[in-house]
């Protein structure tokens, strides 16, 4: 096991853990801004975009791989299907299609 | 004593019942999660200490993805403390609804603390005991723990093609997780185009891509709100 990645882990932990254990170990009311508080509701969604693109395009040199992955999945989460559906259902598509080419 | 002890002990059990739909939902994740930790270059123990020390799914999932694209230790870090910076806001709402104890014993059921046990435990009527707070995240947690090491052993017998058919999974869960939200917000659709629109900007002016991430998040929340802030006062 490398040094680098127990630390890394390490870290992870520690950065994970704060967020969970300050407010209720800590806080008496909710005392955060409301402009702040917005700003953080704001997060998941933005991060979920910046996540997904560019970087979808860049798992194999074939292009197209993301381009097929990416419509399978929001097909099938428009579709209203559950996440792990989604997950298996865009996996099952591009297993299908590196068969193939 | 013997009262609270019989108390917190029903809460427990309470609590394991609460977290069983949990558990079973984070069968697959983990799964997933051990499998491409493999693809990812992890060890089984890499893969499943994570599991251990961290317990959170998104923080997880993205950890491989950047340490796939080889982002620094220290980018990554700090990518995962933004994205968890939610947690914060569950920890607080959640301290409001549980009952008051020992602050050692809150600290460890924080550790405990990601979207599903808060929104389980969110929504549950009346005050939240320790006890069930324990039960419900000791059989989430076993369950992330388990099956990451199942999903990591079992990884290693599946064929090439569906490998890297694999390799769309997170990108498929990210947008899982988008899709049914966007469907229902504009802006939300709004802010995670927003923040992919500047993660490419950033990514194109040769940004690593940790720091494109975080930037972009950040741009894109604070811009968001501003802007939303300064509908609602005109």
């Amino acid at each position: 096991m490398s040094n680098t990645m127990i630390w890394l882990i390490i870290g992870l932990a520690i950065v994970t853990y704060i967020p969970r254990m300050v407010p209720l170990v800590f806080f008496n009311s909710d005392k955060i801004p409301s402009a702040i508080q917005n700003v953080l509701k704001n997060v998941p969604f933005a991060i979920l975009g910046a996540l997904i693109f560019p970087g979808i395009l860049t798992i194999n040199d074939d292009l197209l791989f993301g381009v097929i992955g990416a419509v399978a999945a929001i097909l099938a989460a428009y579709l209203g299907a559950n996440l792990i559906v989604v997950v298996m259902f865009s996996v099952a598509v591009l297993s299908t299609y590196a068969y193939f080419i | 004593m013997e009262a609270s002890v019989a108390n917190n002990y029903s809460g427990f059990v309470d609590g394991l019942k609460g977290g069983i739909s949990i558990a079973v939902g984070y069968m697959p994740v983990a799964l997933t999660f051990g499998l491409l930790a493999r693809t990812t270059g992890l060890t089984l123990y890499e893969a499943v200490l994570m599991s251990v020390l961290v317990f959170a799914g998104a923080a997880q999932y993205i950890t491989l993805s950047l340490i796939a694209i080889g982002t620094g230790a220290f980018e990554i870090i700090f990518t995962i403390f933004i994205v968890n910076i939610r947690h914060l806001l569950m920890s607080a709402s959640i301290n409001e609804k549980v009952e008051e104890d020992t602050p050692w014993k809150k600290a460890v059921y924080a550790f405990g603390i990601t979207d599903e046990t808060f929104t389980v435990s969110a929504t549950k009527a009346g005050k939240l005991t320790t006890g069930y707070m324990f039960g419900l995240c000791f059989i989430s947690y076993s369950s992330w723990v388990l099956f990451t090491g199942g999903g990591y052993i079992a990884g290693a017998t599946l064929p090439g093609v569906v490998q890297q058919g694999m390799s769309v999974a997170l990108y498929a869960m990210f947008i899982g997780l988008l899709i049914p939200s966007a469907k229902k917000s504009r802006k939300v659709l709004f802010l995670a185009g927003l923040a992919a629109l500047f993660n490419s900007l950033l990514t194109f002016a040769q940004f690593s891509t940790g720091w494109a991430i975080v930037l972009a998040t950040l741009l894109s929340s604070i811009l968001v709100e501003w802007r939303g802030g300064r509908a609602r006062n005109e």
